[in-house]
């Protein structure tokens, strides 16, 4: 039913000794506001929201109307104070609730806040402990509602929220992929008793079901039989014991497997049969586990049961008895595949815990509209998920005085699929799971740490007039250090590792210490060199015959995206030798046959009809998008196709921002008239894609994106570079043709693809079924 | 209650409104009883011939019945269920035969564990053109090979060289009934025998079947037949160490749905292990007087009343033994209050899931049976409450007088089919 109210071993003591690191747990609390709490058995989220003052680089263009000069920059940049809204979401246990409420008074500055809104059993318990110290009014919140609520969120806004559990599998957990539509869905909910709720939209909810025999009787039970008080160490218990020591199981009873009926002979017959027939004394143990199988087994027996009735196939479960418990995750997914026969899956949530905190937050700012907006995980404020091993001392964890922070950002666009998707719902972003691939986990996670170094000067470099930026940037370097190394013992601390995450990671971690574009200078400077190259390239390309030019503007965007600072062997030659030309680059090109090589369909489509509209997700700053992209976007407008440019919304390493391309593209349109007029007819277009990744997930896309791909049919979309097309979406199933090229500069990717550095990947794909060359 | 099943003992009912069972195109009786002038004759459906004796076929032929002693046999996980067809004595009856029956009919208790249930004995029962009377044993599975032995020494092997068995044990001691008695088993599918008992003994009348009027008004609470004709379809609770769902739909239709491990052996053990009682009996008695509302924590301790949110009514138990995460509670509550709440539990949780398959299968019929009922009125209630409660009164929970005893029964109905 509801989370426990009562706590095994009675009152707890308050703990007023503990000194807390304030700035790591209670961050941006001068400016927080809407309070809400979820006080449990043990464990006490607060939430708040909270408003962080960020630096931010913008770029600006001069007045180039003037004749000009040699040596100017094409724009300036500076660097400017942003406001953006945070959600900060806080666990910890019960015995540090006095501590916390104090530290929160004494640094809470904004008083216009007069309620906090309370949810969990022990909200009542603690009513008067709040009110009097926090001198606000406690508003309780329905707890199931808050849950629910809750989970939705989190289920929207969190990528790899879900996870399948399998505890002998190579990553013990399988993160799942956000579905575009969450509803319906079945909430089992496990706290002292059942709760089984059928989650129809965001507002239509009902309980359809439940059961007596939860974790309250696990716990209970477990009390009477064992003597043991804690939950924890009856689940300590459990994971040492053999339940058929207690249990009759089918073979106890036939000798052997029921064949007839598909029973196996390990399968119990009978929980604690065995106790009311045998004479003896059992051990702790056993009968800890014997009544975790019973229990286990129960609620998903009764899970599938409600499921197939309504006809549902997502069953999420939480509540104490789950929270992150290895043995109950384990036991829970044993029994539903056993009932389901593997048809439906037990999820989980990494973010289980919060959902009561989170849904009771969201009911105090219905009036700020949070569920208008998307939001993000901060990879660089949030804890992620602990492994909590069934192993572990129990008293290690009662009083670990472990803080664990949640913390979102709000994002400034509301992210939706890319309309051109072919499956939504099967849409995998990274191409692989370092969670699984431990042997690319180990390079990739040496590679970052490698490349920190570097990181850490360009930041340094970036800022020279700014105050501590040495400090800052050490700062980051350990931040980011820390996270590195926590994940290479825990994977799976926010969901699914992948390279895409180990970047956003570091750029969250830039941003966190003020460090918001590094490469802003260096991105300013490449622009402006590979500007004065743009007109002699294009005419070069206009010299050449149809055949030629169409092989060296793939050469070009290829030998473009050569220019990549993301990646640590090109930054390197970059750095020690600045001449490195365009020209040079092309030589550098593997030679056709390439290690993907779709070239020669791609031709042959060319000389059909035009393209209607093409969707060009772009790469970094400079060579790669001036004298790359522009001369190959300008000669699919000449062919009459549409063009969409897809930029970067928020700088991430050297990419080009969107903010960025847009005064490139008036530089470029001042010297090109084929590019103008495209401006002015409104045959390009810029669009900002709403990430800040150098990676891509189609997934999460500016609504306004969406709304011009699909306004224009677009039936053509370029993806460019490595982060977007080899580290995420190059298995991406899109439902018109598409176009994927990069060049591989990490020799050990290369190698791993079958190849050498620098070998190209031009991936050209037609989807099954698409009129695509037949038309 | 114990007045209640006095007054519905089989015998009396049997008397009062029995039944014939008239094959129709075979002049065969199955059953008879001898009051002839009392009964109302009812025309059996054709396509379900019960009669063990005869063909399938139309054909009108008097099988030879097979040899004595008739003796059908359920091994379960934890009793062992016998029925034995005494038939009118016989001038001519061997002397091992006699001794058997002398030494079934005349007890009621075999040694310290076996019981003859002397309530449930079916009177004057025609079984294959022989008259006689059907009585009902048990003990438990783990006095089995005292049992064989005791078989063995009385030479019932020279009589029959097989027996009609069924259950797991049929299975696991198959070589114990070869060794020790000489007694070669005729396995027999568990389910098979337990619906075909089933229907056999709830064709015999009004009196077999039965559900509970007002099953949540102690004084008010009856039991009151219930005519099981046209059963199909209906599910079947099975509800012995274990329990076993069967969704029924006709004589050889039928399949299980599902099953749990929280059945009887999960109470008795629990039992056992909370109380340190012996026996299923002992923790029936205790649970009779305890409070499971001092182990359990009920909505209303949570939410101070219903929870009205969800239509939940403040007596629903949210959290069975949910009350004992705290040690001032557990100091508090006696062996009756657990041994009660264990009783809730395993009930009120047999009677969720059997609603939940009712209404996959769309069936609104529901017969329990299983030893976990023998005596056991406090189950029946809950049940009977908790499937009309939470059904809005769409569903009920029928019983049947002879709970554990069908597959035993089908065991015997085999052997006379069989011969």
């Amino acid at each position: 039913m509801a989370d426990c109210s009562q706590a095994g071993s009675g009152r707890h003591s308050m703990d007023k000794s503990i000194t807390l690191p304030p700035d790591e747990i209670f961050r941006n609390l001068e400016n927080a506001k809407r309070f809400a709490i979820d006080i449990g058995g043990s464990l006490t989220k607060l939430a708040y929201y909270s408003t962080v003052q960020h630096k931010v680089a913008k770029v600006r263009s001069f007045d180039h109307t003037a004749k000009e000069v040699d040596g100017d920059p094409l724009y300036e940049i500076s660097v400017q104070e942003e406001i953006t809204a945070r959600l900060h979401f806080i666990k910890f246990e019960n015995a540090y609730i006095e501590t916390c409420l104090d530290f929160i008074k004494d640094h809470l500055v904004n008083t216009e806040t007069k309620v906090i809104k309370a949810t969990g059993g022990g909200a009542y318990k603690f009513k008067e402990l709040i009110e009097k110290k926090l001198r606000l009014k406690v508003d309780k919140e329905d707890e199931m509602s808050c849950l629910i609520k809750g989970c939705n969120f989190v289920l929207k806004n969190i990528p790899h929220e879900a996870f399948v559990y399998a505890k002998h599998a190579d990553s013990e957990f399988r993160f799942q992929n956000t579905h575009p539509d969450i509803f319906p869905y079945l909430l089992i909910n496990i706290g002292s008793g059942v709760s089984i709720v059928k989650v129809e939209s965001e507002d239509k909810f009902e309980r359809i079901g439940g059961s007596s025999i939860g974790g309250g009787t696990f716990w209970g039970l477990g009390a009477l039989l064992t003597k043991t008080k804690r939950f924890d160490e009856l689940l300590q218990l459990a994971s040492r014991g053999q339940h058929t020591s207690v249990d009759m199981l089918v073979k106890d009873i036939y000798g052997g497997a029921y064949g007839s009926l598909g029973l196996t002979g390990d399968l119990i017959a009978s929980s604690f049969g065995k106790s009311a027939t045998t004479d003896k004394e059992f051990s702790k143990e056993d009968m800890a586990k014997s009544l975790l199988h019973m229990i286990s087994n129960d609620i998903g027996q009764l899970a599938c049961l409600y499921a197939r009735l309504h006809s549902l196939t997502r069953v999420y479960f939480g509540g104490f008895f789950i929270r992150g418990h290895p043995v109950t995750m384990h036991t829970i997914t044993y029994s539903i595949n056993f009932f389901t026969k593997g048809e439906v899956q037990a999820l989980f949530l990494r973010h289980e815990g919060y959902l009561g905190a989170i849904g009771a937050f969201l009911k105090g700012a219905e009036e700020d509209n949070p569920n208008q907006y998307s939001w993000g995980e901060n990879y660089a404020g949030s804890s992620g998920l602990m492994s909590v091993s069934p192993d572990l001392n129990p008293m290690q964890r009662v009083r670990s005085g472990t803080f664990d922070m949640l913390e979102m950002d709000r994002l400034e666009r509301q992210l939706v699929n890319l309309p051109l998707l072919q499956d939504p719902s099967s849409y995998i972003p990274d191409t692989v799971d370092l969670t699984e691939d431990a042997l690319a986990r180990q390079y990739w996670l040496y590679c970052f740490e490698e490349a920190l170094d570097g990181v850490v000067n360009r930041a340094v470099a970036s800022q020279p007039d700014l105050p501590q930026a040495v400090e800052r940037a050490e700062k980051f370097r350990q931040k980011y250090l820390h996270k590195l190394q926590t994940l290479r013992h825990q994977p799976f601390a926010y969901g699914s590792l992948t390279v895409r995450s180990l970047l956003d990671t570091r750029e969250h971690c830039l941003n966190e210490f003020n460090f918001p574009d590094p490469y802003s200078k260096i991105k300013q400077k490449e622009n402006d060199l590979a500007l004065r190259y743009f007109q002699k390239v294009v005419r070069s390309l206009e010299k050449l015959t149809w055949e030629q030019r169409q092989f060296a503007l793939v050469k070009g965007l290829l030998a473009g995206n050569v220019f990549d600072w993301g990646a640590k062997a090109v930054s390197d030659v970059l750095e020690s030798n600045p001449e490195f030309g365009f020209e040079e680059a092309k030589h550098q090109l593997q030679e056709r046959p390439w290690l993907v090589d779709c070239y020669d369909q791609w031709i042959a489509r060319l000389k059909g009809p035009p393209h209607k509209c093409a969707l060009f997700f772009v790469d970094n700053s400079g060579i790669d998008i001036i004298l790359g992209v522009f001369p190959f976007v300008r000669e699919l407008l000449c062919r009459g196709t549409e063009v969409v440019l897809a930029s970067n919304s928020g700088p991430a390493l050297n990419d080009v921002t969107n903010s960025e391309l847009q005064i490139l593209t008036e530089r470029i349109a001042a010297m090109d008239s084929v590019i103008q007029a495209a401006i002015k007819e409104d045959r390009l277009t810029l669009v900002q894609s709403g990430s800040s990744s150098p990676c891509l997930d189609l997934s999460r896309l500016d609504k306004a994106l969406a709304v011009v791909v699909r306004e224009r049919h677009t039936d053509l979309v370029v993806i460019e570079g490595m982060g977007r097309a080899i580290h995420t979406n190059y298995y991406a199933a899109l439902s018109c043709e598409s176009l994927k090229l990069a060049v591989i500069k990490n020799s050990w990717l290369a190698e791993r693809l079958g190849g050498k550095i620098f070998s190209v990947v031009f991936k050209y794909e037609i989807p099954p079924q698409s009129p695509g060359l037949r038309r | 209650m114990a007045s209640l099943f006095r007054y519905f003992q089989p015998r009396h009912l049997l008397c009062a409104t029995g039944l014939v069972v008239a094959a129709a195109g075979t002049a065969y009786l199955v059953r008879r009883l001898r009051k002839r002038a009392e009964l109302q004759e009812v025309p059996r459906e054709p396509e379900e011939p019960t009669n063990p004796c005869t063909s399938p076929s139309p054909a009108v032929r008097t099988v030879e019945p097979p040899s004595f002693p008739w003796f059908g046999i359920d091994i379960g996980g934890t009793l062992v269920k016998l029925v034995y067809f005494e038939p009118e004595e016989e001038q001519a009856e061997a002397e091992n035969l006699k001794n058997i029956r002398s030494c079934l009919t005349s007890n009621v208790a075999y040694g310290s564990t076996g019981i003859r249930d002397v309530q449930l004995e079916v009177k004057d029962l025609e079984l294959c053109g022989r008259m006689g009377n059907l009585h009902f044993i048990r003990f438990p599975t783990q006095d089995l090979t005292t049992f064989l032995q005791m078989t063995r020494d009385k030479q019932f092997s020279g009589l029959h060289t097989t027996l009609c068995a069924t259950g797991g044990g049929a299975h696991k001691f198959e070589a114990d009934f070869r060794t020790i008695a000489g007694l070669q088993l005729v396995q027999l599918d568990e389910l098979d025998c337990v619906i075909r008992g089933v229907l056999f003994m709830s064709s015999s009348g009004p009196s077999e079947c039965f559900y509970l009027e007002n099953p949540n008004h102690p004084e008010q609470c009856f039991l009151k037949p219930f005519q099981l004709e046209n059963p199909f379809p209906f599910l079947l609770v099975n509800i012995g160490s274990g329990v076993s769902i069967l969704a029924v739909h006709g004589r050889d239709n039928f399949r299980r749905v599902t099953g749990t491990s929280l059945g009887g052996g999960t109470f008795h053990g629990l039992c056992c292990l909370l109380t340190g009682c012996s026996t299923f009996e002992e923790a029936l008695e205790m649970a009779s007087h305890g409070d499971s509302t001092r182990v359990d924590k009920l909505v209303q301790d949570i939410y101070g009343g219903d929870y009205d949110r969800f239509g939940l009514p403040g007596w629903t138990v949210a959290s069975s033994f949910g009350n004992m995460i705290s040690k001032e509670q557990r100091d508090l509550v006696s062996k009756e209050d657990l041994a009660r709440a264990a009783l809730v539990a395993v009930t009120n949780n047999i009677g969720s899931i059997t609603r939940m398959c009712a209404r996959n299968e769309n069936i609104e019929r529901v017969v329990f049976v299983g030893n976990f009922l023998r005596g056991n009125m406090l189950s029946m209630k809950l049940l009977a409450y908790s499937m009309e409660y939470w059904s809005a009164g769409q569903m009920k929970a029928l019983f049947l007088q002879h709970e554990g005893y069908f597959g035993a029964v089908g065991s015997l109905l085999e052997l006379l089919k069989s011969s």
